[in-house]
């Protein structure tokens, strides 16, 4: 019997260089951790994208549901006094 | 919430340039549509290694052997990011694949032509690739945000054997008299499936208006058929060929070349599986993938014995 149906699907992030955060690139298949690894060195950092490499089996991701975007996210929309410029200050006020 | 008021919202996003996501929720037919492209996209890269294969041992020069194994290389790769970007609206793999292998599945008609000589490479690199390129760069900004994250890491790659072909002719060009001649005998060969790449004309390309309504597509057939033109004339004139088409002329009044009528018949009969390689191609790609089938199995098996050893060392400690 053919055995591709079994592996699993993994979603690859990738620190381009020191001082980045990982960042995801996209997904591949592999039959586990170690070789979804090796994978995704070849198929995301052939002109060398990375400096360090992160796998995780997409199911083991949760993600917010974009239905309840609006009462998730719009709670920040109207709270601007979170921002630095909305402070009033004169101009010749300095190093602040 | 209604589907009427669904989709509503669905194409106010979409004339708000918004990005759909996979778990967004999208109209049935833009799902399917996406589907349908992504996944003949997909094919279309990995059955276009095919036709370059041969040439890998047979590559004039370490340095052009290192190129086209590099570009074969990335097509390997743009399938698998395009067959992701086709998993995240829900298609399997498997299917993807067994579609392919039955013939259910499309890929361009292009690699069903054969490469007889080694001036193929250079033409498929400066033309099929350039065309190519010319489809993809609009797909970057497409509205699925997989497909365009896909293309542009495609596009990125993509320049590079474009260039590599085009040197590859402009070589044959400036050598021998018998070289020029297989470059323009090349050209001759490739120029029109070229042209035909970028699908039938507006007015018979049942997909288009849905694809350009959701923003899938940004720019029609015949538009990106002229750019081509434009593009590639002066192009030809640099390697000093010839493009095969006697009613090609420069339009003073739109400012672009126009071009003589393509041979739809033939693209209807290449795509319905009546060109010249069709079942040779499907053939070498089911043969790939049973022969690969002892790889997978013992990747599996590999897995499965690193998973066991791992629970009896934690079983010792």
């Amino acid at each position: 019997m053919d055995n591709r149906k079994r592996w699993p699907l993994w979603e690859v992030f990738i620190r381009g260089k020191h001082g980045l955060s990982h960042k995801h690139v996209g997904s591949l298949h592999a039959a586990d951790a170690d070789m979804a690894i090796e994978n995704a060195r070849d198929v995301y950092t052939r002109r060398q994208e990375g400096i360090s490499i992160w796998v995780v089996e997409s199911k083991d991701i949760a993600a917010s549901d974009p239905k309840l975007n609006d009462a998730m996210f719009e709670p920040a929309a109207d709270k601007v006094y979170r921002h630095p410029t909305f402070y009033d200050l004169p101009d010749e006020l300095k190093h602040i | 919430m209604t589907i009427l008021n669904l989709e509503e919202q669905f194409m106010n996003r979409i004339a708000a340039d918004e990005k759909i996501e996979p778990k967004d929720w999208m109209p049935d037919k833009y799902r399917k549509t996406l589907i349908r492209q992504i996944a003949q996209h997909a094919h279309s890269e990995i059955v276009g290694m095919l036709p370059e294969a041969n040439y890998i041992s047979r590559a004039p020069s370490l340095r052009r052997k290192a190129a086209l194994l590099a570009k074969i290389q990335d097509e390997a790769g743009h399938g698998l990011y395009l067959y992701c970007a086709a998993e995240t609206l829900g298609a399997e793999r498997d299917t993807l694949m067994d579609e392919l292998h039955t013939g259910k599945a499309k890929y361009s008609s292009i690699f069903n032509y054969p490469t007889l000589t080694w001036a193929d490479m250079g033409a498929i690199g400066w033309l099929v690739d350039g065309a190519a390129i010319l489809n993809q760069v609009p797909l970057c900004k497409c509205s699925f945000g997989p497909y365009a994250r896909a293309m542009v890491r495609v596009c990125k790659e993509e320049s590079f054997h474009q260039r590599q072909g085009f040197e590859i002719l402009l070589t044959l060009c400036n050598g021998t008299a018998e070289q020029k001649q297989m470059a323009q005998d090349s050209l001759n060969r490739w120029w029109w499936p070229s042209m035909m790449m970028f699908g039938p004309n507006d007015a018979d390309s049942p997909n288009s208006e849905y694809s350009m309504k959701t923003k899938i597509k940004r720019f029609s057939n015949d538009e990106l058929r002229q750019r081509f033109m434009d593009a590639t004339k002066p192009q030809a004139d640099i390697l000093g060929l010839t493009i095969p088409d006697p009613d090609l002329k420069w339009n003073e009044v739109t400012g672009h070349w126009d071009y003589g009528e393509i041979n739809w018949e033939e693209f209807n009969n290449v795509v319905q599986g009546n060109g010249p390689c069709n079942k040779l191609r499907v053939k070498a790609r089911k043969e790939a993938w049973d022969n690969g089938k002892w790889v997978r199995e013992a990747a599996t098996a590999y897995a499965a014995k690193r998973e066991q050893r791992k629970s009896e060392t934690k079983q010792v400690a």
